[in-house]
């Protein structure tokens, strides 16, 4: 059996008892990147020099000084700087950039003892559903690889599915990490906005972005959220809110738990198989001793809308730093104003441009009270949509997705399409609530994700739900075909 | 025709905290290019502002000085625009909610006192300073990131004169709080002016246009006198006024055109979601409020009613609080206010003019400047002996007493000795006796003179004069 179907405390275990090193499991990953990963594509740089000399060094620390996620090997996704490994969003326009500071995120990971393994693939500037937006290389999704892992933390979610490392940290704006994970077969967080520092994270849309952990099973996701949650100095929007030990609160007991199900999220749009599973997942609530009932997000269907236009105004005014001039790509031009125009026509990508424009032109004089102001009306809407429903209710389920992972190229000329695929997991984002996506069944032989919302800070909820759930499943448990290749 | 003239004015204060508006570097004046920037201030990918919250004390106190409504929930918003010297490529400014609105001031031109609205106080961040070369610009990023204050006038100035009244009033006022230098030679102060002119009578303001690089007060009303007098040539010539912006000459005095303005432009603003609003409370509010010091109004008042000074002195001494404060000093040591007052006006404003200094860059201190006025006072030493001993002090300091007696300046008002003197000089000027009993005044000036000369400047001249009328009758 594969090291990395295991859980951190199995691997803590192993660690514990001699049976492998932290150098064994850094190895093991690169030695599962170099078996599959020319097929996932999941990876950009690597760390492996370091990672492998330092968890060399990290063997040598007695074991009564090490937490539950010492030694254990990560990855993280592209657009969260790491000191000296070059973060390029997947963009031409960052191309050999090497960050000379780390985030909070990757500062913690490393307090904790984690090993860095390497940059995970993106949707670049983490723009899109699928990640065919990497200006890189696509990547491939592990349970058929004529389809999409999904995006924009398509690497994130493949290579923990691939079984390339056994965790990694993706960032979710308007789905980026649940879409993903659910289509990939895993699970994937979305914590409440301010919950973990965004400092270090590449923005795309700061109202909306928040980094967030991708594993193979939801203890592990907790564990991991826990150690890089909490109030961060160097960002004025993360909370000062107590961070719990989520571990601690998965009691396995879901007796009694209100569960609301919107009836907007199994309407027109939901395919037949994606709905056919969830309900399946949602009648299994019930057995555990749930109630669910029915409710109503009635501004759901302005949600999409919102979103894009909201997102895609913080992107065009965050991206403008990317000149040419102080770090990556710099075109060749004989003036100030060719540099600029050169470096961006060049650097970046269709749909970062096609964003940009948008944003922009949500921004303008003459649009902005019927574009982002309206947007901005709109999400204190749902908002006020989500606050009413968890007035009586604990969590909210329903699908992550509409459908299950499409084929590469098959919707790469029509951005409308991609877009509607985020319908059930921008509005989590537009109100800032945390969303967990988990494995909840399968539809012609590709996961489904069942998605659970909680109250604003209340994770630790949402982690029970689904600890409930996945403990009585075993849909966490199948691997896709890249497990087996040697 | 004959127009009225139409004036708004914009200032921008860098206020003098530690460290900058959203990073921790140092907001320092002067150092090795780039060596005061952080990841922070270059913007680099995945940096995060965090508000320095003095820059916003210091804002809320200018704010109340300058009798401003405080926006108690206020926010950072969004300036998006291209530019090499702005990283970023927005400036972290101020829209809709400003921390101050509605302020005004008082100023004062000849004997009419006038009130000068302000619109608005708000808190930006300052962008880097491009260096242009034969073949390349150089950038240099140490004062990105120094927290600035906007503040906007209305457009309530009639003519150049109450602009440089208003600039000079704003500046006390500011300084005063002590949240910035206010150098413009240092650019922590700097004015751009708006001016327009129209009929007299119409309520219509006429097209204005916006004047940069005003260097000096003084550049700001040379700017502003030709700027109106071009104006009306335009008009008068059947012209029309275009709406751009113009840059003063200092060599020529003229404005010369940089742009012309089409349309406003669009700037896209939005609220900066890197930042949480900020809400500043009752207790906070009263904190501020209770750190502002007298401002320079009701110090002018003081000093009139408390020192009996003539308000022209009271004014002049409290434009700068570095002065009044001297002032203040002076006359605690003992001194005479009005004599302080002609001291601080006349020889030590000259002193500083001509060396291009401040107060605090001589040596002179309130003790010694009060020590040599009692001196004064008391006879000890003449108003010429007294220049002498001034040099003395703002170039080396010391006890203006110890001066006078280590060079032995001390005024000569010893009976005796000044006699012998007097009969000295006049034993040996009788043709100057003959003339003054002839009806000659003059000739007592040079019989002083001569006696002043013998005793190298130290005798005192009341004396002399009384001595030496009083033996000329005798003869």
């Amino acid at each position: 059996m594969s090291l990395f179907k295991k859980s951190a405390a199995e691997l803590q275990e192993l660690l514990h008892s001699k049976e492998v090193t932290i150098a064994d499991l850094a190895q093991e990953a690169y030695d599962r990147i170099d078996a599959v990963d020319g097929e996932v594509g999941a990876f950009l740089a690597l760390n492996k020099e370091n990672a492998l000399a330092q968890a060399k060094e990290m063997d040598e620390v007695p074991f009564e000084k090490r937490g539950p996620l010492y030694g254990l090997p990560i990855g993280i996704k592209d657009n969260i700087v790491t000191e000296g490994l070059e973060t390029t969003c997947a963009s031409k326009i960052l191309e050999g950039f090497n960050p000379i500071y780390n985030a909070t995120v990757v500062e913690k990971l490393k307090e904790a003892g984690m090993v860095t393994i390497g940059k995970l693939n993106m949707d670049e500037f983490a723009m899109g559903s699928a990640t065919e937006n990497s200006a890189i290389k696509p990547v491939h999704n592990p349970w058929n690889f004529a389809h999409v892992p999904g995006g924009s933390s398509g690497g994130s979610a493949a290579a923990v599915a691939a079984g390339e490392v056994p965790f990694s940290l993706g960032s979710d704006t308007g789905g980026s990490i649940r879409q993903p994970a659910a289509y990939c077969g895993v699970v994937g967080m979305k914590p409440t906005y301010g919950r973990v520092s965004r400092y270090g994270l590449v923005a795309f849309a700061s109202s909306l972005d928040q980094i967030g952990p991708i594993t193979r099973n939801v203890r592990d996701n907790a564990l991991i959220l826990e150690t890089i949650a909490g109030v961060d100095e160097h960002d004025s929007t993360s909370a000062n809110v107590e961070v719990p030990h989520y571990v601690d609160q998965l009691t396995g007991d879901i007796r009694g738990l209100k569960v609301a199900v919107p009836k907007e999220y199994l309407a027109e749009g939901v395919s037949d198989g994606v709905r056919k599973v969830v309900l399946a997942a949602i009648d299994q609530l019930k057995e555990l001793g749930a109630t669910v009932d029915e409710v109503s997000l009635p501004h759901s269907k302005y949600a999409l809308a919102a979103y894009y236009i909201l997102s895609s105004s913080e992107a065009s005014s965050n991206l403008s730093r990317f000149d040419g001039i102080r770090y990556g790509y710099q075109a060749k031009a004989s003036n100030l104003d060719e540099l600029y125009t050169k470096t961006r026509a060049e650097g970046f990508g269709d749909e970062v441009k096609r964003r940009i424009m948008l944003g922009t032109y949500s921004l303008s004089a003459g649009t902005y009270d019927a574009y982002y102001k309206k947007a901005q009306q709109v999400r204190t809407l749902i908002k006020q949509d989500f606050d009413q429903v968890f007035e009586k209710y604990d969590v909210i389920v329903g699908p992550t997705t509409p459908t299950t992972a499409f084929k590469l190229g098959e919707n790469i000329d029509d951005p409308m399409t991609v877009y509607a695929n985020d319908i059930l997991t921008v509005p989590i984002n537009l109100a800032g609530v945390p969303a967990i996506s988990i494995p909840c069944g399968f539809d012609n032989g590709l996961p489904v994700g069942l998605q659970i919302i909680g109250k604003y800070f209340e994770e630790g909820t949402v982690y029970r739900v689904a600890d409930v759930f996945e403990q009585a499943t075993d849909f966490h448990e199948k691997t896709p075909q890249t497990w087996e290749v040697k | 025709m004959n127009y009225e003239t139409v004036i708004g004015l914009e200032v921008h204060v860098e206020l003098k905290t530690k460290s900058k508006i959203f990073s921790p570097s140092p907001n320092q004046f002067g150092s090795e290019p780039n060596t005061n920037t952080s990841v922070i201030d270059l913007g680099y990918p995945g940096v995060l502002p965090v508000v320095n919250k003095e820059v916003v004390n210091y804002g809320m106190r200018a704010a109340l000085a300058l009798n401003m409504h405080i926006n108690k929930q206020t926010k950072f918003d969004r300036k998006n625009y291209f530019y090499p010297d702005n990283p970023k490529a927005y400036q972290i400014s101020q829209f809709d909610k400003p921390i101050g609105e509605h302020g005004w001031i008082e100023i004062e031109v000849g004997e009419e006192k006038k009130r000068i609205g302000i619109t608005r106080i708000h808190m930006e961040e300052d962008a880097g300073k491009l260096f242009h070369g034969k073949n390349s610009s150089l950038i240099d990023f140490n004062r990105q990131g120094t927290p600035l204050l906007e503040i906007v006038s209305e457009p309530d100035m009639r003519t150049p004169e109450e602009a440089y009244a208003y600039l000079e009033k704003l500046k006390a006022i500011i300084q005063y709080t002590g949240v910035s230098d206010v150098r413009m030679e240092e650019g922590s102060l700097r004015c751009d002016a708006n001016i327009s002119i129209r009929p007299y009578g119409q309520k219509e303001f006429g097209v204005k246009t916006e004047l940069k690089n005003l260097n000096s007060f003084s550049f700001v009303r040379k700017g502003l006198e030709y700027e109106e007098q071009r104006q009306a040539a335009v008009l008068n010539a059947g012209g029309e006024i275009k709406q751009e912006t113009r840059r003063f000459d200092e060599k020529t005095g003229k404005t010369i055109l940089m742009r012309v303005k089409e349309g406003t432009d669009d700037y896209r603003y939005f609220p900066e979601p890197d930042l949480v609003d900020i809400v500043i409370d009752d207790e906070w509010l009263e904190r501020e409020k209770a750190l502002i010091p007298e401002l320079p109004d009701a110090r002018k008042e003081r000093y009139v009613s408390e020192f009996g000074l003539p308000a022209y002195d009271a004014h002049v001494l409290t434009l700068s609080k570095e002065t009044a404060d001297f002032f203040e000093a002076t006359v605690a040591t003992g001194a005479d206010a009005k004599l302080s007052s002609n001291w601080l006006m006349g020889e030590v404003s000259a002193y500083l003019n001509a060396e291009q200094k401040e107060l605090s860059e001589t040596a002179l201190t309130p003790e010694g400047l009060g020590g040599m006025i009692k001196l004064i006072s008391a006879g000890t030493i003449s108003s010429k002996i007294a220049k002498k001993v001034f040099k003395e002090l703002v170039t080396n300091g010391g006890n203006a007493e110890k001066i006078v007696k280590e060079k032995g300046l001390v005024q000569i008002s010893d009976e005796g000795a000044l006699l012998k003197m007097v009969t000295e000089v006049l034993d040996n000027n009788a043709q100057s006796i003959e003339d003054f009993k002839n009806g000659k005044d003059r000739a007592i000036g040079y019989l002083v003179g001569q006696i002043m000369k013998a005793s190298r400047g130290q005798a005192n001249p009341q004396l002399v004069n009384k001595l030496l009328l009083q033996e000329i009758q005798k003869r």
